[in-house]
């Protein structure tokens, strides 16, 4: 196993297409960043006009992990596209190149390729991550130095401790991660299916949509299922960034408000990649290598 | 022994019958032919010994070990080309050898890498990326990978697709290099009878999944079975008296041209009886070669 992994591993790197997502991740930010450098104050000054008049904010703003967390906002949602160039391609990819009966007709079993293959996939995606992180906070932090976080919600204000910041974004990637790595899993199950790469490709994408839109509209009928669709739990890093208040309304250094709902989303994402791993296996065994 | 033992194997997708209660055994150090036309069943039965595809009945014994049930271990000693040579583009020649390597459990030596690249003749472009490879060098390299891991059992589908003069007469000594000198066992389908004719000592030929013959290659090919062909100047007179002469029951069915399969005593008899019946006689030419006898065969079949 450990064999196909790294053979695996050393197949995504070789390819050109892997460092498409790598080079758009690192284009997007640095714009991002170019233009909060030059143009940031008044973008603080847009965020705060709202608050001025009853709130007075000493200190650095627009520091790095305000960046940070805006880029997250901005990039977590269109990096699963990217997750889905590689991951919905690991399968079908080597359907449509033919290469899949070179592998298949090797002394491992389907089960540890399918296995092999996914774990490979999600390396990539991990690395993937630790890129952005690396761009989106370290990068930041260097430019823009740090503070205290000062975050604007719907209806309230959050001000975290710069203290407390770093620990908080620790915990929001590793909860991304699991994010991705479902939408890797369901690339895949999507290229167990197919014989070419772009029907999972764009299979992952619309299901991604499709149930992101299903998740954000308030109908009642579809309350029912929302809280089983990855896709709502997909954005919850964002609880690491709410805090608890003790009875004098002063944030709690190094509290969560609400970490139930952080562990029922992993749990769900975690179902998730279970399951559609688990029905690639099934389906990849069940098939006839005719390509 | 048996290297090969295939018992009614049979494959339907659906209600088509690729494959329909096959069987053959394949001997060790034997090269041995698996002739059919195209969408003969072929592929499907080479993919089936490589547990690509599942059968839908029947049994498959490699090394007298069920391929259901010890498929790690025999596929440990298969090495295989089927059909075209897939490969991956953006990998050099050497690290598609290396890649194939480590999954298998013998300990390849980079010496042993080099040493199957020189095998194929392609030791010179070992560093040269696949996407700028003529089809004839993917062709080379797909048998290297089957080869890299000194496999006792090499099953070769169409190994000769794509590859100049040149190219078929290095394959062929290569076969003939793995089986004779290496003690190798080699199954081989390919298009190209005359090369089959040249380097197989056994045979099975399959039509519409199913046999139609099998043996040894010079048993099949027996000069007391000739295939005679009649060349006249009216082809549809002629096949109406052979059909009420003595002949008919040698008469072959052939799209065009007339044929007969008879022992090659009775040519002079064939001729004189012709020439007697006022037939324009061009000419008879007899004829034994695999690809006379395969035609034999699968025109019979056909008819």
């Amino acid at each position: 196993m450990k064999k196909i992994v790294a053979i695996e591993v050393y197949k995504i790197f070789r390819r050109p297409r892997t460092y498409i997502a790598f080079g758009a991740i690192a284009a997007l930010i640095m714009v991002i960043q170019l233009g909060l450098k030059m143009d940031g104050q008044s973008y603080a000054a847009f965020l705060m006009k709202d608050i001025n008049e009853t709130l007075t904010v000493d200190g650095k703003v627009l520091n790095g992990y305000l960046i940070c967390y805006i880029l997250l906002q901005l990039l977590l949602v269109h990096v699963p596209l990217l997750v889905a160039l590689i991951a919905a391609d690991m399968l079908s990819g080597e359907a449509n190149l033919g290469t899949l009966r070179l592998l298949f007709s090797t002394p491992y079993s389907r089960t540890q390729w399918v296995l092999g293959k996914f774990i490979a996939a999600s390396i990539y995606t991990i690395v993937l991550l630790i890129w952005l992180a690396f761009l989106a906070l370290f990068v930041s932090m260097w430019i823009f130095g740090t503070d205290d976080l000062f975050l604007m919600k719907s209806n309230y204000v959050v001000l975290i401790q710069e203290k407390d910041v770093l620990w908080r974004y620790v915990g929001a990637f590793v909860f991304a991660s699991f994010s991705l790595l479902t939408v890797t899993s369901l690339g895949f199950l999507l290229s167990s299916i197919a014989n070419n790469s772009i029907g999972p490709i764009v299979g992952t994408m619309s299901a991604i949509v499709f149930f992101t839109i299903l998740s954000t509209l308030n109908i009642p009928l579809f309350s029912v299922v929302k809280p089983y669709l990855f896709t709502t739990h997909m954005n919850n890093w964002k609880e690491f960034f709410d805090i608890q208040v003790n009875e004098n309304n002063e944030a709690v250094f190094g509290s969560i408000l609400n970490i139930a709902k952080i562990k029922t989303s992993l749990l769900v994402l975690a179902l998730h990649i279970i399951l559609f791993v688990s029905a690639s296996i099934i389906i990849t065994k069940r098939k006839d290598i005719l390509s | 022994m048996s290297v090969i033992q295939v018992n009614e194997l049979s494959k339907y997708f659906g209600h088509l019958k690729a494959v329909d209660h096959l069987s053959f055994s394949v001997n060790e150090g034997e090269v041995f032919g698996f002739l059919g036309q195209n969408g003969s069943g072929k592929s499907t039965t080479i993919r089936m010994l490589l547990s690509l595809i599942h059968p839908t009945n029947g049994y498959i014994e490699l090394f007298g070990k069920p391929l259901g049930l010890k498929r790690a271990e025999i596929l440990e000693e298969v090495g295989a080309i089927i059909e075209r040579p897939d490969l991956y583009p953006y990998l050099s020649a050497k690290e598609h050898l290396l890649l194939f390597a480590k999954l298998r459990s013998k300990k390849i030596t980079p010496a042993n890498i080099n040493e199957t690249l020189q095998k194929v003749g392609l030791l010179e472009r070992a560093n040269d990326k696949v996407q700028t490879f003529s089809l004839g060098m993917k062709q080379r390299l797909g048998i290297g990978i089957a080869l890299v891991h000194n496999p006792s059992l090499i099953i070769l589908d169409e190994p000769t697709n794509g590859l100049d003069p040149q190219g078929i007469s290095d394959i062929r000594n290569l076969i003939k290099q793995l089986s004779q000198k290496e003690g190798k066992t080699v199954l081989v389908s390919s298009h190209l009878l005359s090369e089959i004719e040249q380097i197989a000592t056994q045979i099975v030929i399959i039509h519409k999944g199913q046999k139609v013959a099998d043996g040894p290659i010079q048993k099949l090919l027996d000069p007391n079975k000739m295939i005679v062909q009649v060349k006249t100047t009216n082809d549809e007179h002629t096949k109406q008296f052979i059909l009420t002469s003595n002949f008919r029951n040698y008469l072959l069915a052939r799209k065009q041209g007339i044929y007969l399969g008879l022992p090659d005593y009775e040519i002079p008899l064939l001729t004189t009886t012709l020439v007697n019946a006022g037939v324009g006689l061009v000419g008879v030419e007899t004829r034994n070669s695999l690809e006379d006898y395969f035609l034999q065969v699968t025109s019979n079949t056909n008819s």
